[in-house]
């Protein structure tokens, strides 16, 4: 569903992805990891199609078509999600209108008539109760003044009412405390089927005891320098990063 | 990303408006210009008493010598005086019993406004006084709010039937010499609307008047009066706009409200005249006075205004409070696109003692538009406990365009607390990409950041106007990318 084929991209003549090669079928999900500044970040956020970063070589494709020339929306419409590391405050937009508003846009763009106001409140129950959020966050703004744990479980309720194919979750587990963790991953899991996948950007070994993958990335300088299931996750704990840098110093 | 934003600049610039049409209509125009004679010719058009041609008259006298003000951070073009049209009426006939009278199309034209003149019709609630250029087409309503003692017709009508209502408060609150244009308009006014909600009564429906100018060349001056007696409430909304034409129009209006003992009364403005074309050609000049006097104690006059129209707009409508514990409130909405130049704020004068006075003024500035917030507070000698709370917003979209504020404060009783608070900001890049990957085109995302900035003057509109104004807003400013 998603290939990503020697994806190079670079912001202000610096070289951040260098060569970027992965995968993703149906029903898996993908750990990515990697020490600071090794490009996870970029990754996800040019695949979101932020444009702040050049794509100067390679391909991404998504269902076969070509992910690189759609812009953003298109490829939300399409099925690719991004919940952001730092998600942004919209003040003086409600949840629900913003929701709503989305929603729809999905469903406009795939031919189906845009839900009713009450076909959609229920729809938004039904997802609130799923990834466990506080019905009062959907009635305040866009994530205006709420916690970082709070900000994180509202992309995962996003990502409930949006139901994409494949989500990239940037660090979802920065800023969390272990209570919000379990509760995130948790919302991610039930998320999860047989005809999705999850990306999940990473730091620490600790958000895939929770969310456990199939595949576990290794990014560092702008690659991927090693694949492998997910005991490679434990040995990257145990051995720390110095251990990858040491193997693939250029 | 910059060659983006240019693209959905330069497509929100190329949005139309929406409400450029022309009605084909037979009109009773006067000669182009302005002396003692058409001053008098306007009053005899009207039918009008000694009186008002003599109040007419002193203003005219004084206003030829006055100068047009240039205070106001607006780049002016000269306005030449006389090669205005100051009366063009649609000719229909002169008595209407009933709605089968009007002309049909001029009914055609206000229904194409989203205006239906038939009671049946008109939406659930409002009552609608339709001015086209110089003379008031049809009040809806009338009988209706009669029952309760309500007075709601057009100006010239009250003139004649209510001489001492209007001759107690016109000018009360907004004399004639007051300034440039409200002198002018004095002289020349045309018609309007007059209001009167006699003590005790909470006026059931909304009232409103939509002013349309249609006739080439000719400036509309219409003038409004409402007086809210003791312990009366009114909400009353004000429409306006006007067909695309390459040269520029003047509107110079005055609206006075007076309010008693614990009246209020709610003023909305959802204000779209023709703003000009992308190259700044054409457009309404829109010099307003509007002032309220709150002269009973507890009385209340709330403001709120949606500006998205005009090539120039002038305006700043106030609150006298007068009355102890009376209270203003101005709630503004101001959006500058293209070559717009908007130059608007309001004025509390505390005169009463615990007076109170809100103000909150959002300005949006896109293209090569200029947006100015200007405000006044004075708190006089006697005013003890005066409160003030201001707070000036601005938003900016694009690099080309201005926004500027110019508060002053003139305070004279130690008791007085006011507060303001600006910002200023810019439409952020990270927001935009937020709503993009939530599946929302820019345009949409801009439009959702905007009426979420200004969503706390929004709010205190009646509900159909605050979904207009929601819509206004959006084709206004369809993506324009800070």
């Amino acid at each position: 569903m998603l290939e990503v084929k020697n994806l190079h991209a670079k912001i202000d003549d610096k070289e951040i992805l260098r060569g970027i090669n992965l995968t993703v079928k149906p029903g898996e999900v993908h750990a990515i990891m990697g020490p600071n500044g090794s490009g996870k970040s970029t990754l996800s956020s040019v695949l979101a199609g932020s444009e702040v970063f050049d794509v100067s070589e390679g391909s991404a494709t998504f269902y076969g078509k070509n992910l690189l020339d759609m812009p953003a929306e298109d490829r939300a419409r399409e099925g690719l999600f991004y919940s952001f590391q730092y998600p942004v405050e919209i003040p003086g937009v409600s949840m629900v209108n913003f929701m709503r508003t989305a929603v729809n846009e999905h469903r406009k763009y795939n031919g189906e008539k845009p839900y009713t106001a009450s076909e959609f409140l229920k729809l938004m129950r039904e997802k609130k109760k799923l990834v466990e959020i506080d019905s009062n966050l959907t009635n305040r703004s866009v994530n205006e003044g709420f916690s970082g744990g709070e900000k994180k479980k509202n992309e995962i309720f996003q990502m409930a009412m949006l139901q994409p194919k494949v989500s990239i979750l940037d660090e979802t587990d920065s800023g969390l405390d272990i209570d919000a963790l379990r509760i995130v991953a948790n919302g991610v899991n039930k998320l999860k089927s047989e005809n999705n996948a999850t990306v999940v950007i990473t730091h620490y070994q600790r958000l895939l005891d929770y969310i456990v993958p199939d595949f576990v990335h290794v990014l560092y300088k702008g690659r991927i320098v090693m694949s492998a299931g997910k005991e490679l996750a434990l040995e990257l704990e145990e051995k720390g990063y110095d251990w990858i840098k040491k193997q693939f110093e250029d | 990303m910059a060659e983006n934003q240019d693209k959905i600049l330069e497509e929100v610039t190329g949005s139309d408006y929406k409400y450029g049409f022309t009605t084909d209509i037979e009109t009773e125009v006067i000669p182009k210009g302005l002396n003692e004679d058409v001053v008098r010719l306007i009053s005899q058009k009207k039918n009008e008493p000694e009186w008002m041609l003599e109040y007419r008259l002193k203003a005219f006298n004084h206003w030829l010598k006055m100068e047009q003000p240039e205070w106001a951070k607006l780049n002016i073009p000269k306005i030449d005086f006389q090669d205005i049209i100051y009366y063009a009426a649609p000719k229909q006939k002169p008595q209407l019993d009933s709605m089968d009278d009007v002309d049909p199309e001029l009914k055609a034209t206000f229904e194409k406004l989203g205006i239906p003149l038939d009671e049946q019709k008109v939406l659930a609630g409002v009552a609608v006084d339709a001015v086209m250029d110089s003379v008031s087409v049809k009040t809806t309503f009338k009988e209706t709010l009669a029952e309760k003692g309500i007075i709601f017709c057009s100006f010239s009508e009250a003139v004649q039937e209510y001489p001492d209502l209007i001759k107690k408060y016109m000018g009360s609150v907004v004399n004639y010499t007051d300034n440039f244009f409200a002198a002018l308009n004095n002289a020349v006014f045309s018609d309007g609307s007059f209001v009167y909600i006699p003590k005790g009564v909470r006026c059931p429906i909304e009232l409103s008047t939509y002013f349309r100018i249609n006739a080439t060349n000719t400036g509309q001056f219409e003038r409004t009066l409402i007086v809210a007696d003791d312990d009366s409430y009114v909400s009353y909304l004000e429409g306006c706009t006007a067909p695309q034409r390459d040269e520029n129009q003047l509107h110079a209006a005055i609206v006075e409200i007076v309010t008693m003992e614990r009246a209020e009364v709610k003023y909305s403005t959802v204000q779209n005249w023709y703003p000009g074309d992308k190259e700044g050609k054409g457009g309404i000049y829109n010099f307003v006075t509007k002032r309220a006097l709150c002269k009973g104690d507890y009385s209340k006059v709330m403001w709120t205004q949606v500006e998205t129209g005009s090539a120039i707009t002038w305006k700043y409508p106030s609150c006298v409070l007068m009355g102890d514990h009376s209270v203003g409130e101005f709630y503004s909405v101001a959006v500058t696109n293209n070559y717009q130049q908007a130059d608007t704020g309001t004025k509390m004068i505390h005169l009463g003692k615990n007076t109170r006075s809100l103000i909150v003024s959002k300005g949006v500035s896109a293209g090569k538009s200029q947006n100015s917030y200007r405000g006044l507070v004075r708190v006089n000698k006697k005013a003890e406990n005066a409160r003030n709370f201001s707070q000036c917003d601005s938003l900016l979209m694009g690099d080309q365009c201005g926004a500027h504020t110019f508060p002053y404060l003139e305070i004279n009783n130690n008791t007085a607390k006011v507060e303001h608070e600006a910002t200023t900001s810019k439409i952020g890049e990270d927001q935009i990409f937020y709503c993009n990957t939530r599946g929302l085109s820019t345009e949409d995302a801009v439009g959702l950041i905007v009426n979420g900035y200004v969503k706390e003057v929004i709010n205190q509109l009646p509900m159909e106007f605050a979904v207009e104004a929601q819509k206004l807003l959006q084709i206004s400013l369809e993506g324009s990318v800070g």
